[in-house]
């Protein structure tokens, strides 16, 4: 119950404090939506609204990956520098609970996120048939495995400006990399290995799946790598943050 | 451990490569005392403490709270313990009433319980008013105190506080003084570093002195002062030149030192204490009429300059420059 109520707190101080800011929200709106009219007028040479669907996988996997790893590792940057990262540290909760709490947040963000380019879709293209549970299932597994992608950056990085440089060191070779506008069958055969070492590309192969019908590899095989991926960097992210954290 | 001790700290050391900050020191904390630890920068107090409250990991040596073993189960000792660390390092987006309740509840207050508190602590430091405005809005003075009031929201056995007055007005220091007695008054053990000798010796039932990461000395404010004092002095102020019955007076009471201060004061120093009639009538009987006498005691800050060899002034001007803190 402690830990519920300590959790539950850090979560909504975060929401409060970071995510809810005018600056935040209007960066989850108008970033998704310039990538969206800008893939459809790069793709098709002119607005082709019928062709908005086939993008809609990318453009969901780029704004919660923007969203999580920007806002995480920044929010952290930025609560150590002022020192008030401390308190959560010295909290008696587990830091497990703690890093969750903290994650939780962004990962909300990341969701809120990937549901502007639907929006936005939903007003020019039927998007009838389309199992929305399975596809807030991809979101949530691309959420959180972005979310500890930032979460690494963080406890790497002393100030916000290192944040923002090692987010985007890992985040613009995504955008090619995972499937989300280049076909991984399109990439040079050196490079295709690369893709598959990182999480993006089953979380987008499963939105392909769940929006357009065809994927690379089965959503069950996407799902268990994508958990596998999660667990692997919580537990990565944890023996960090002790490590570099408590000194 | 005895009983009455909440705190036991044993053989503790912390080396950063080559570098030892604190180097196997012990020491105890009984309940419901107020320990200070005294030193200049750079001498281990802030290091001492954040493996104290579990924010850095001991190279070797145990730290016990409330027979908790910090190092091995830092968390549950948490539970017990109240920090206040050297930066006020509350949200500064949030206001204090905010600000007080999201730390009650990071050591799992339910909403009333914290909120009653958080009231409470408010009209308690003062600061009603102010629970409303923006943490970052609030003076040094004020940030400090609702960072002090934020570490003892759950009520803690044992509070730690690091360098609680530095850089703040005296108005707001000589309040928080008066806050930490309250506090001991109320039964909350205390342990504080300082590089203030007077705040030390005016809250602090014990005081360690710590240099280069050793405790260099211990004990009470009377039993450290003790240690350098070897007798007792007087000082007479009178109304004539002295200066012709110094060899008199050493003749006299031959026990004592007798050593001229100016022209018309003396000292006397003896190892027992010394009866004043004695010495009033032999004045007077040389027509020398006394105006003040008054026993010389060394102060605290003689103490530490002493065991030290470090200069106390030097001591705060360091401090207040914002020179490295550790």
């Amino acid at each position: 119950m402690k830990t519920w109520i300590a959790f539950w707190n850090i979560l909504k101080k975060d929401v409060r404090n970071y995510y809810l800011k005018p600056p935040n929200i209007s960066w989850g709106i108008i970033f998704p939506l310039s990538w969206t009219l800008m893939q459809m007028l790069r793709s098709y040479g002119g607005v082709n609204l019928a062709e908005i669907r086939n993008l809609l996988p990318g453009l969901i996997s780029m704004s919660v990956l923007f969203g999580t790893t920007s806002m995480l590792a920044v929010t952290i940057t930025f609560e150590r520098r002022g020192r008030s990262f401390e308190r959560l540290l010295l909290a008696p909760i587990s830091l497990s609970a703690m890093v969750a709490a903290k994650l939780s947040g962004a990962i909300l963000f990341g969701i809120f996120n990937a549901f502007v380019p639907v929006i936005f879709a939903a007003f020019f293209v039927d998007l009838a048939g389309i199992n929305w549970g399975a596809v807030l299932l991809a979101v949530f597994l691309i959420a959180v495995t972005s979310t500890l992608l930032g979460l690494m950056i963080a406890v790497s990085a002393k100030e916000v400006f290192e944040a923002q440089t090692f987010s985007n060191f890992f985040r613009f070779p995504m955008l090619f990399l995972c499937g989300l506008f280049i076909p991984i069958s399109s990439l040079p055969v050196f490079l295709r290995p690369l893709s598959f070492l990182l999480p993006l590309t089953y979380g987008t192969d499963l939105l392909n799946r769940w929006i357009l019908g065809a994927s690379m590899m089965s959503p069950a095989l996407s799902i268990v790598i994508l958990l596998g991926f999660a667990a692997a960097l919580f537990a990565l992210c944890q023996y960090n943050i002790q490590r570099k954290w408590i000194l | 451990m005895n009983t009455q001790e909440i705190v036991t700290v044993t053989n503790l050391t912390k080396r950063y490569g080559d570098f030892t900050a604190v180097d196997n020191i012990s020491f105890s904390i009984r309940r419901g005392e107020i320990v200070g630890l005294l030193g200049p920068n750079g001498a281990g107090k802030t290091t001492t403490i954040n493996m104290m409250i579990g924010l850095a990991r001991p190279s070797a040596g145990s730290i016990f709270i409330n027979g908790l073993d910090v190092v091995k189960n830092p968390k549950k000792a948490q539970a017990v313990i109240g920090i206040v660390p050297d930066e006020s390092n509350l949200y500064g987006e949030m206001d204090g009433f905010d600000n007080l309740c999201f730390c009650g509840a990071l050591y799992g207050m339910t909403k009333a319980a914290r909120e009653k508190r958080a009231r409470e602590l408010l009209d308690q430091f003062d600061l009603t008013k102010a629970g409303k405005r923006p943490f970052r809005a609030y003076s040094k003075g004020m940030r400090r105190k609702l960072t002090i009031a934020a570490g003892i929201i759950h009520e803690p056995e044992i509070l730690f506080l690091d360098e609680p007055t530095t850089g703040i007005d005296v108005e707001s220091a000589r309040q928080i003084r008066r806050l930490l007695l309250d506090l001991k008054g109320r039964g909350t053990t205390i342990f504080i570093t300082t590089h203030y000798i007077e705040e030390a010796e005016r809250v602090c039932d014990r005081i360690a002195f710590i240099v280069d990461g050793r405790i260099v000395a211990r004990g009470t404010v009377s039993e450290l002062m003790e240690s350098i004092t070897h007798g007792h002095t007087l000082r007479l102020a009178v109304d004539t030149d002295l200066t012709p019955f110094v060899e008199k007076l050493q003749a006299r009471f031959g026990d004592c030192g007798v050593e001229l201060q100016s022209s018309n004061a003396i000292t006397l120093t003896c190892k027992e204490r010394i009866p004043l009639s004695p010495i009033l009538q032999y004045l007077d009987g040389m027509g020398v009429s006394v105006f003040e006498v008054r026993e010389l005691r060394p102060t605290l800050e003689d103490v530490f300059v002493k065991i030290t060899g470090i200069e106390a002034a030097r001591l705060r001007k360091e401090k207040e420059k914002g020179g490295l803190g550790r």
